[in-house]
């Protein structure tokens, strides 16, 4: 009896240091892709047969292609070496921008970036340039750790980000956590579930044979739990990628991924 | 946004080399089969349906593409390396569209 009273007690105290780590983050997270199956592991090793990097070339050749009214491209005032400009500045996005007191993704920085010292058109969110472009910052970081800062004005939207994680929601009444922090690597119907990092995106996946945002992917998961899903580029979505990135500091850079 | 397929040759090798050969084409490979969702008409076939690799004009691999293929077909394939000379890919779309590119070997 006294022996299953132990065993009962250090169980338990397993589970909870299991639940602690499993909240806050570590290096030695698994990502996607070590639940990924070795031949679509395989496809992101190799840079020529990883579909991605069609998407980071079109990014490659907007770097330096002029637009709007003002006559410049990113070129014109980053330099032609886009490898040394870029090389660790997309890891510490989502960041807070005190211009204009809001949280800014990178692909909001993109478009800040055209309208405002281009003189051009904003991309879509959703769109091959866009997507490219983003693919392309992201993949100069490739093998970075991600770092996002949550400190001083960044609090509030981490805060708020953080509680839509956790927040029960759709006809399904789950939250993300109910999946990504409560049971990665078991199968929820045909497929792994993983912890749900954002490292690798804009992510190549062979369901919609394209790239696509991390935006897009929380609209997926919210439409799986039967869930009203937001915009692309929303308040709401923004401040949940700040919390993934969070969860994921230390996680190195993977863009463009290629997942299933 | 037009975007390039991509093709990887070694530059140089060696007289009776074999060398592998990759090519990635960008391509939405339409089966024919999906609706559109709001009118319920069949959106009609666009696939590549043929794709042919020659060197210095000689044919080295022609291959016939139907549908269940995936989008953004990549292929790749071995040819033994005798002379230098340039590797000609084409990939032909449903309607006669043709997609070129091209890449040089160095042989010594």
């Amino acid at each position: 009896m006294k022996y299953t009273k132990y065993i009962t007690s250090a169980a338990g105290l397993l589970g909870l240091g299991a639940i602690l780590t499993a909240c806050s983050p570590a290096p030695t997270m698994k990502t996607g892709y070590d639940y990924a199956i070795p031949e679509t592991q395989a496809m992101q090793d190799d840079d020529f047969s990883n579909p991605g990097f069609i998407w980071v070339q079109i990014g490659e050749d907007q770097w330096s292609t002029v637009d709007g009214e003002a006559g410049k491209s990113c070129a014109s005032c980053h330099g032609d070496d886009a490898t040394a400009f870029l090389k660790g500045k997309s890891t510490s996005y989502p960041k807070f921008n005190a211009a204009d007191g809001k949280l800014r993704a990178l692909q909001h920085q993109i478009n800040f970036e055209r309208t405002e010292r281009m003189k051009a058109k904003a991309w879509k969110w959703e769109s091959d340039e866009m997507l490219g472009m983003a693919a392309f910052i992201k993949n100069q970081s490739k093998g970075m750790p991600l770092n996002v800062s949550i400190k001083g004005e960044a609090a509030p939207f981490f805060d708020k980000g953080k509680e839509f994680y956790m927040q029960r929601r759709g006809g399904l009444d789950m939250s993300c956590k109910n999946c990504h922090i409560d049971y990665p690597g078991v199968k929820i119907r045909a497929n792994v579930l993983t912890s749900g990092l954002p490292n690798g995106f804009p992510t190549y996946r062979l369901k919609w044979q394209k790239v696509g945002s991390l935006h897009r992917r929380f609209r997926g998961c919210n439409k799986n739990v039967r869930a009203t899903p937001y915009k692309q580029g929303s308040d709401e979505y923004t401040n949940l990628e700040l919390y993934l990135t969070h969860r994921a500091n230390g996680v190195a850079v993977e863009t463009p991924a290629v997942r299933n | 946004m037009a975007k390039k397929p991509r093709v990887k040759v070694p530059k140089k090798a060696k007289s009776g080399e074999i060398v592998q050969i990759k090519t990635l084409m960008s391509h939405k490979m339409e089966t024919g089969n999906r609706k559109n969702k709001k009118t319920g008409e069949l959106i009609p076939r666009k696939i590549i349906n043929k794709f042919v690799c020659t060197f210095n004009g000689k044919e080295v691999l022609s291959a016939d593409i139907h549908p269940s293929v995936a989008a953004n077909p990549y292929m790749a394939f071995y040819a033994k390396a005798t002379e230098s000379g340039t590797f000609n890919f084409e990939w032909t779309e449903d309607g006669g569209k043709k997609v070129t590119a091209k890449s040089d070997i160095t042989v010594s």
